[in-house]
């Protein structure tokens, strides 16, 4: 991926199939680390099917079709020196706290770091695909704070959807705007 | 600062207008998603479709909407448009400027671009 902001969506984009209605993505930058954080409340997954994601060519491809987004993520975390978890509660075993927690940790200073990106336009477009998903969007770094909820402006907006056009754009120019006054 | 007061104006404005749902459209436009479409560049396509569209004020009758795997990484961003009573139509290795392009020629024109569609690749 050419952005970090494109493996953010990616991974949260899980976070969507596995049917989750509240999603955090946490971004907690120091002055050499950059930490992704993906928080869901998701179906889960299985220790033994968790084991077969983060490693899918340790295992036979027969079962399944191979996904490429966690491995992709985890080779762009560990290339930069960082690191790579992933925990994970399956519905069956946890019914009344079940989910997944996907972070990648990256050393900042390596050459191998690949810049954020657009993360306004990752953000937006998560929010326009599932506005009916809770976002809970954050971005802290020594001297910033970006932050956004869905739930407030849902509070604000009553019927009218998330993914309504104006909407968007007034989320995106909000977005902008926080960025522009770090 | 942009500010909440903005977004219940919005709110207020909507509400005078009758508020489309998904599934009243007549047209969707769909945007390949999958981990090999956004590596791709579906996301600058996807967000050039939601932004011309509201622009040509086609926001009431067309629905833009994501969608995971298509099963053609080759040609990934892949863009699918559905409309009542003619057949899909596939446009493969999309660009923004394409799609700004789509929205005004086919969309809005009713003239689907056979150079950009699966067809012809
Ligand atoms: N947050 C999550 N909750 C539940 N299951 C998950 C989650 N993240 C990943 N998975 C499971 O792990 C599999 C592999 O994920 P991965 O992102 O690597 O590939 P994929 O989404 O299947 O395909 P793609 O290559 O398009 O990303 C998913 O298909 C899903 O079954
Ligand atoms: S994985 Fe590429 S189109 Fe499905
Ligand atoms: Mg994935």
């Amino acid at each position: 991926m050419k952005e970090l902001s494109l493996n953010i969506l990616d991974i949260a984009k899980n976070s969507v199939k596995a049917g989750a209605d509240t999603v955090y993505v946490t971004l907690t930058e120091t002055d050499d680390t950059f930490t992704m954080q993906i928080s869901d409340n998701g179906c889960g997954m299985k220790p033994d099917f968790l084991r077969t994601v983060t490693d899918p060519f340790s295992t036979t491809r027969t079962t399944r079709k191979v996904g490429m987004g966690i491995p992709f993520l985890k080779l762009a975390a560990e290339q930069t020196g960082g690191s790579f978890s992933i925990e994970s509660k399956h519905e069956s075993d946890y019914p009344g706290d079940h989910g997944t927690v996907t972070t990648a940790v990256f050393n900042k200073n390596s050459i191998d770091f690949t810049p954020l990106g657009d993360i306004v336009s990752s953000v937006t477009t998560l929010i326009q695909g599932s506005p009916d998903i809770r976002w809970i969007f954050s971005h802290t770094s020594p001297d910033n704070e970006v932050s956004l909820d869905t739930q407030e402006l849902k509070e604000v907006l009553g019927d009218v959807p998330l993914d309504n056009l104006e909407v968007i754009l007034w989320i995106k120019g909000y977005l902008e705007e926080a960025y522009e006054n770090c | 600062m942009k500010s909440l007061a903005e977004l219940a104006a919005i709110k207020e404005k909507m509400q005078n207008k009758v508020v489309l749902r998904e599934g009243s459209s007549e047209t969707r436009v769909v945007v390949g998603m999958a981990t090999c479409g956004i590596a791709a560049g579906a996301r600058p396509v996807l967000n050039a479709f939601v932004e011309e569209v509201g622009a040509q004020g086609l926001a009431g009758n067309i629905m833009v909407t994501q969608t995971g795997c298509i099963g053609i990484c080759q040609y990934e961003p892949v863009v699918e448009v559905y409309e009542a009573g003619k057949e899909k139509i596939t446009y493969v290795k999309m660009t923004p400027e394409k799609a700004k392009e789509v929205v005004e020629k086919h969309l809005k024109g009713g003239k689907v671009i056979d150079e950009y569609t699966i067809s012809n690749v």
